[in-house]
């Protein structure tokens, strides 16, 4: 039942030139921001060699793409989730969900689930592009994967804090500007309260999106980063089934 | 009589913050019923319907299905229902049958026999020349049959129809009747609509809805009870008295209405014949005589406009 929730919500993505031209932008900028990293490096790359224990082309090129991909990634999310949920209200379609034999979970489940297959494919070409080094150098596989892997959580985090604020309002464009202000939001958190106590600075840099990335992204792969990503997507993917829920029950 | 009901509705209440939508509605639907339901705008037709498919929580009383608790088990319960809202919930950018096997899969139409569901609910609602087409592009009486066949799809036990008929053009409109009457034959349907010779043609059992509360439900053969005023209306060249006219057996008051016009109360059996023979032996000139007969429209301006006495259009109308 999730899956064909899920089938239908990727279709219709695929049916709408939004998400369309959104790979085509991100891509377009993916492979920019590609060139000019390799671009740096063939500068420097006579300089690397004469050093010892020299940064590599993965910590040059890849990684900083990877880096900078999180950041277009997270302009994009809220493009995609902000009609999720919104739009079957307005456009009156969730009963159709509604009358039929599925739980509120099986409904935010497929949900979530379409959009992650569709981020998935945009992480899909993102790891082609850099996989494509391989052609002429090597790579350090190890510290690649576990960057995809970052990113993907991270990806999987937007849409799941994307997808809650979907199911607060009928109308996309609120959806979208309320995860355009939460998302940024979690990404700089940890840069106030580092002159208050070390409980909240420790709390707040907890909380911040980005510093489990970028250990991740050094190639540390930390439980603790895992878990809170995860933690991350299922407090939103809760919060929605319970927004969900609450459009029925009396209030 | 130990006779299941496919729908069994008690007491049933949904609060809208401090306004009650619905209050204590109670009712059920046995096979083979088409129910009609009908209330003024606002009256809590869509929110009853809403509820009995799971898209409301009552605040307070119990839905059962076939037996089956929608409430504590929505997913069991929701198999044996089909439902068209209001509005069709009609995706624009699928086709029709990538729509409807959609809706199929959702409710658990086996693979192998979704193909032939599929068509036999196209067949039914006269879709099988658009197929193919996407539904955003279709009219809205199309649109409308969409939103039938996605209710009937699954072969639920219980269709319920909120106001199916809008849109559609006459030659539909009975073509979806008769649709309705057919699906009524091995199914349970409930149909809410404004329109009331839609109730007289197509149900066997009505329900009138005013301010939350039922405040009529009677099958249709009681509803002709209803509709069987116990007056005639007769017309006459030679003017008699009021006297002389309540003088007739079996008529126990009378009133003239314009020139030439009375209106007879009687009680006990028709007295047509009688009043018939002594109008013609005194040379009344007798022009016509009708058993005033109630329409369904004012016993439903009756019941939900309580302030105002339908008297008057009444017999304004039968004269």
């Amino acid at each position: 039942m999730i899956f064909t929730i899920a089938a239908r919500e990727l279709k219709a993505l695929f049916l709408s030139p939004l998400a369309w031209s959104i790979l085509a932008v991100v891509q377009f900028l993916l492979a920019y921001l590609f060139l000019a990293q390799i671009d740096t490096y063939m500068m420097f790359a006579p300089r690397l060699a004469g050093m010892e224990d020299a940064p590599g082309v993965t910590d040059i090129v890849v990684m900083p793409l990877l880096g900078n991909a999180a950041v277009i990634l997270l302009l994009v999310a809220p493009l995609i989730t902000m009609r999720v949920l919104s739009e079957e209200r307005r456009n009156r379609t969730l009963s159709l969900l509604m009358s039929a034999p599925v739980s509120m979970t099986e409904i935010v489940l497929g949900k979530y689930l379409g959009i992650l297959v569709f981020f998935m494919v945009m992480l899909g070409l993102l790891a082609l592009m850099a996989l494509s080094l391989l052609a002429g150098t090597d790579l350090d596989l190890g510290k690649v994967a576990s960057g995809l892997l970052g990113l993907a959580l991270l990806v999987g985090a937007f849409s799941a804090a994307g997808l809650y604020m979907s199911s607060l309002t009928e109308q996309p464009t609120i959806a979208a500007v309320s995860s355009f202000g939460l998302l940024p939001l979690l990404w700089i958190i940890n840069w106030a309260g580092g002159s208050g106590a070390a409980a909240v600075s420790g709390l707040f840099s907890y909380l911040s999106l980005v510093g489990h990335y970028e250990s991740l992204l050094k190639g540390l792969f930390n439980s603790t980063d895992v878990v809170y990503y995860l933690l991350f997507i299922l407090t939103f993917l809760v919060l929605s089934i319970q927004s969900l829920d609450a459009n029925r029950l009396p209030h | 009589m130990d006779k299941e009901f496919l729908v069994d509705a008690q007491h049933l209440y949904r609060y809208y913050g401090p306004t009650c939508a619905v209050q204590d509605v109670s009712f059920q639907l046995a096979k083979g019923d088409v129910l009609g339901f009908l209330g003024p705008n606002g009256a809590g037709k869509s929110s009853t319907m809403q509820m009995l498919t799971g898209n409301l929580a009552p605040s307070a009383g119990k839905i059962r299905v076939r037996g089956i608790d929608l409430l504590d088990e929505p997913k069991r319960a929701k198999r044996e229902l089909g439902y068209l809202p209001e509005q069709p919930p009609l995706y624009r950018e699928h086709s029709v049958d990538e729509f409807l096997s959609y809706c199929g899969r959702l409710h658990l139409v086996p693979k192998n026999r979704l193909r032939q569901a599929l068509d036999s609910a196209k067949e039914r609602c006269g879709l099988g020349a658009v197929g193919k087409r996407l539904i955003g592009n279709l009219s809205k009486g199309y649109q409308q049959r969409v939103g039938i066949a996605q209710a009937i799809l699954h072969n639920p036990a219980v269709v319920i129809l909120d106001e199916p008929t809008v849109g559609l053009d006459p030659i539909q409109i009975r073509e979806i009747r008769h649709l309705i009457r057919e699906l009524g034959n091995d199914h349970g349907i409930i149909l809410s609509t404004h329109i009331l010779p839609e109730v007289q043609g197509v149900c066997n059992r009505v329900q009138i809805i005013n301010q939350g509360r039922l405040v009529f439900a009677d099958s249709m053969s009681g509803l002709e009870q209803h509709l069987h005023s116990q007056h005639l209306i007769i017309r006459l060249r030679q003017i008699p008295s009021i006297d002389e006219l309540t003088q007739v057996p079996g008529i126990v008051a009378a009133e003239a209405l314009d020139t030439g016009h009375f209106r007879l109360r009687y009680e006990g059996t028709n007295p047509a014949s009688a009043v018939a023979e002594i109008a013609v032996a005194r040379g009344w000139g007798l022009e016509e005589l009708v058993p005033e007969r109630r329409t369904l429209e004012q016993i439903f301006v009756e019941l939900t406009m309580q302030d105002h006495v339908p008297q008057d259009t009444a017999n304004g109308e039968a004269a």
